[in-house]
């Protein structure tokens, strides 16, 4: 049937080429931030994410030990012995220099005269052997310029930071606090709300209702930015301010329509007949709701939950507007994120870090539950 | 109180409130106001059954009153009043002082980029997505990673692309890959065919399709066998005119691609380059989008009987024409489901511009104009005339789908 329908064809290969490469192309974003995610400042610095993969050559400035406590004598001159890298680093020099004007002067193995009878020698993998008189050897360790190619390195301290370090009031760790808790009662408290007036609307007969699905339908594409201004009025005026309840009513009212429309849709294709015996064997509406619609609409709710969830945990306007105040205490994420874009716009791996923290959690539903996205998609979609 | 523990509080308030309503409101209605027992039975009966449907609808409908309906009408009262006059009635005069800022045009003229351009790009590109995928082996896990930008916010993505965009002196290492790739153009023969060559051909394309769209729009009118309404005639028209514009404007450009010159070598911070860095901006929202019309327009291929094709096919027609003479036009109707809610996603687009540009360099939109307004200038009179603005832009699309509602609901 499939040579019928024509596919296979000499096209096939290009399809799959060019499938690839979108795929490629739409990946290539997401996983630069990740891979900046896990490196240090200074490797984001001097290479691009995509040179992370390979060996890197980096331009170092290293420090030989301190003379004062280190030194030892050997035949009436000084000398210190050690390695310039930390212990498990496998990075190989290339070339070196003592001065920062001139930082490839000796390829390793050199030795470097540094005046008076002062001399430094450093081998590729860093370990070095630096010699001089007794005044010479003291105060500060002999600054070392390499120029050094270093393997492919990861870290977890940028997550280390932003998470775990109490002290770091950039952190994203009461942030993450903060949105689950706008996330999960503006989840939840529209679903509740939402699945019974569904089902008034899908299965009780009623005089308006044609009008009500009409209104509710055209309320589905009202912005959500008419809202504001009246809406932030009314919660001063009635003295709920700027705080949780607020924006959890906010997302329950701007969900309400969403909510509605693909729940009643569902509803209204369950069959006739289920709820027809239950009236005739005495079940009240309530009970018809609760032990019959309910467990057979959980498809469509679970896809309204994760819109909810995703729009809510990714939203900013709604937080900025009805929960953010100016001590800043109850700042989600994606405020955060822009807070921090605006006063860290230069270091990446803070950036980096944060917006994945931010992005994990959808990202985890998504790919868990992206059966019932896109079945809440198809039926969400007005036709 | 710790806001976890008061969230998971009104968790357990809020749904335990919400069940507790419906039921003990039943109860009530059924026990106490018209008890199904003694003579009025039957009646009793009858009345609580019209009562019931508001107890269930009661709670919804008050919350999109409160915060979906009434706001559309107080925004509108907002935008003909001051503030600073202790909201006396000023009439249209927040909407002169809007249409006389140059923020204003710039957020309109942008908008209107970006209504074009991000529906079309994320329409086509998960078109093609869609098709190329359909009768492959991994085509789900090729469609499952494209969709994926869908559970990332804005603000995430908005992070995402600063990094690709970001750009470094000219002596430092390029870590933004747009840079990078950038400074590998030299103006050799390469550069000559990627950056003038190419673009020339795709908008000469361009201006091809338009034409060949122009055509089809116009052709029937020039029928003399057929009768057009005025009406008709008149869209035709319109389109056609606009195609042409178009298409002139292409070819225009086409030409003048060859003249521009370069800076090749020298680092762009792309986001502040007037004009086009409103599109750098809109890559973002078409990155994410495509996935969802791909998604639709997927299923929608899915559902074309497979009949159709064959016929097609058999009566020897190729791939591309299977593809726009028999598959497109069975699907033209999610085509335009899916381009008008994208659109509503556009009209609204807040954070992408928030995070990246704030609306600096020529890249202001309404809805961040509207922000701006309202939370750092103060002005709520103007802040509410640009959010009518957004709602009227808006309208067309809600009369559109209400209609069409209405109608499969008959």
């Amino acid at each position: 049937m499939d040579n019928i329908a024509g596919t296979k064809s000499s096209l096939t290969w290009a399809v799959h080429l060019s499938v690839v490469f979108l795929v490629l192309l739409w990946l290539f974003p997401t996983v630069g931030l990740f891979v900046s995610s896990f490196r240090t400042a200074d490797q984001i610095a001097t290479s691009g994410w995509w040179a992370s993969m390979f060996p890197s050559e980096q331009n170092l400035v290293l420090r030989a030990a301190d003379p004062d406590d280190f030194r030892v004598e050997q035949g009436g001159v000084f000398v210190v012995e050690g390695n310039l890298f930390d212990e498990d680093s496998a990075a190989e020099i290339s070339v070196w220099g003592t001065s920062s004007r001139a930082i490839d002067t000796y390829v390793p193995g050199d030795v470097a005269d540094l005046g008076d009878g002062e001399t430094i020698t450093v081998d590729a993998t860093g370990n070095y052997v630096w010699t001089g008189n007794d005044d010479q050897m003291s105060g500060r360790g002999q600054r070392v310029f390499a120029t050094a190619e270093a393997p492919p390195e990861f870290t977890l301290a940028n997550y280390d930071n932003l998470l775990l370090d109490p002290s770091n009031n950039e952190g994203m760790a009461k942030a993450f606090f903060n949105t689950l808790t706008v996330t999960i009662p503006a989840t939840i408290i529209p679903i509740v709300v939402a699945a019974f007036a569904a089902y008034a609307l899908a299965w009780m007969d009623f005089p308006g209702r044609a009008l009500l699905i009409a209104l509710i339908v055209g309320l589905l594409v009202v912005p959500l930015q008419l809202a504001l201004i009246p809406l932030l009025k009314l919660h001063l005026g009635i003295g709920i301010g700027k705080g949780y309840l607020g924006v959890w009513l906010a997302h329950t009212g701007f969900g309400m329509p969403l909510a509605i429309y693909l729940l009643r849709n569902y509803m209204v294709g369950l069959p006739r007949d289920i709820i027809e015996n239950a009236k005739v064997d005495g079940a009240t509406d309530f009970q018809i709701f609760t032990k019959i619609i309910l467990p057979l609409s959980f498809p469509a709710l679970a896809s309204f939950a994760i819109f909810q969830f995703l729009w809510t945990w990714n939203d900013l306007l709604v937080a900025k507007v009805f929960l953010i105040d100016a001590t800043g205490e109850t700042t989600v994420m994606t405020n955060q994120i822009v807070e921090l874009l605006g006063t860290r716009g230069g270091n990446w791996e803070v950036l980096a870090t944060a917006a994945f923290v931010s992005i994990a959690v959808p990202l985890a539903v998504f790919f868990a539950m992206q059966r019932y996205l896109v079945r809440g998609l198809l039926a969400g979609s007005v036709k | 109180m710790h806001p976890a523990l008061q969230g998971l509080i009104t968790v357990i308030v809020g749904v335990g409130g919400c069940v507790g309503y419906y039921y003990f409101s039943n109860q009530f209605l059924d026990k106490f106001l018209f008890p199904a027992k003694g003579a009025d039975a039957g009646r009793n009966i009858n009345r609580a059954n019209m009562v019931r449907p508001w107890l269930f609808l009661f709670p919804a409908i008050f919350v999109l009153g409160l915060y979906l309906a009434y706001p559309v009408f107080e925004t509108l009262r907002l935008s003909l009043t001051d503030r600073s006059q202790d909201g006396a009635f000023v009439g249209l005069a927040n909407y002169n002082q809007m249409f006389s800022e140059p923020k204003f045009w710039e957020a309109m003229r942008n908008n209107m980029l970006w209504l074009i351009v991000v529906p079309a790009a994320s329409t086509a590109i998960g078109l093609l997505v869609a098709q190329l995928t359909d009768r492959i082996a991994w085509g789900n896990v090729a469609k499952s990673l494209i969709f994926m930008p869908m559970a990332i916010s804005f603000v995430g993505a908005s992070v995402i692309f600063k990094l690709i965009y970001d750009a470094r002196p000219e002596d430092q290492a390029q870590i933004g890959v747009l840079n990078a790739v950038w400074l590998q153009f030299d103006g050799g023969i390469g550069s000559v065919f990627l950056l003038k060559l190419l673009p020339a051909i795709i908008l000469l394309a361009f201006a091809a399709l338009t034409a060949y769209l122009v055509w089809t729009l116009v052709q029937p009118i020039l029928d003399t066998q057929k009768r057009t309404g005025l009406l008709q005639l008149l869209l035709r028209l319109m389109g056609g005119a606009i195609g042409v514009w178009l298409g002139i404007l292409a070819v225009i450009n086409a030409v003048q691609v060859f003249g521009i010159d370069y800076a090749y070598g020298e680092p762009q911070t792309w986001l502040t380059v007037p004009f086009w860095n409103s599109f750098f901006l809109m890559v973002v929202l078409i990155w994410i989008q495509t996935g969802f019309a791909m998604v639709i327009l997927s299923a929608a291929l899915r559902g074309i009987p497979e009949e159709t094709v064959e016929a097609a096919i058999v009566d020897g027609a190729n791939p591309f024409q299977v593809f726009f003479k028999i598959k497109v036009p069975q699907i033209a109707g999610t085509i335009v489901v899916v381009w008008t809610t994208i659109t509503l996603t556009v009209l609204k687009v807040f954070d992408i511009v928030f995070a990246m540009t704030n609306g600096q360099w020529e890249t202001q939109v309404l809805a961040n104009y509207m922000f701006d307004k309202l939370f750092r200038a103060n002005d709520w009179g103007v802040g509410s005339a640009s959010a009518i603005i957004i709602m009227l832009l808006v309208s067309p699309i809600l009369i559109w789908n209400v209609y069409n509602a209405r109608k499969e609901m008959r």
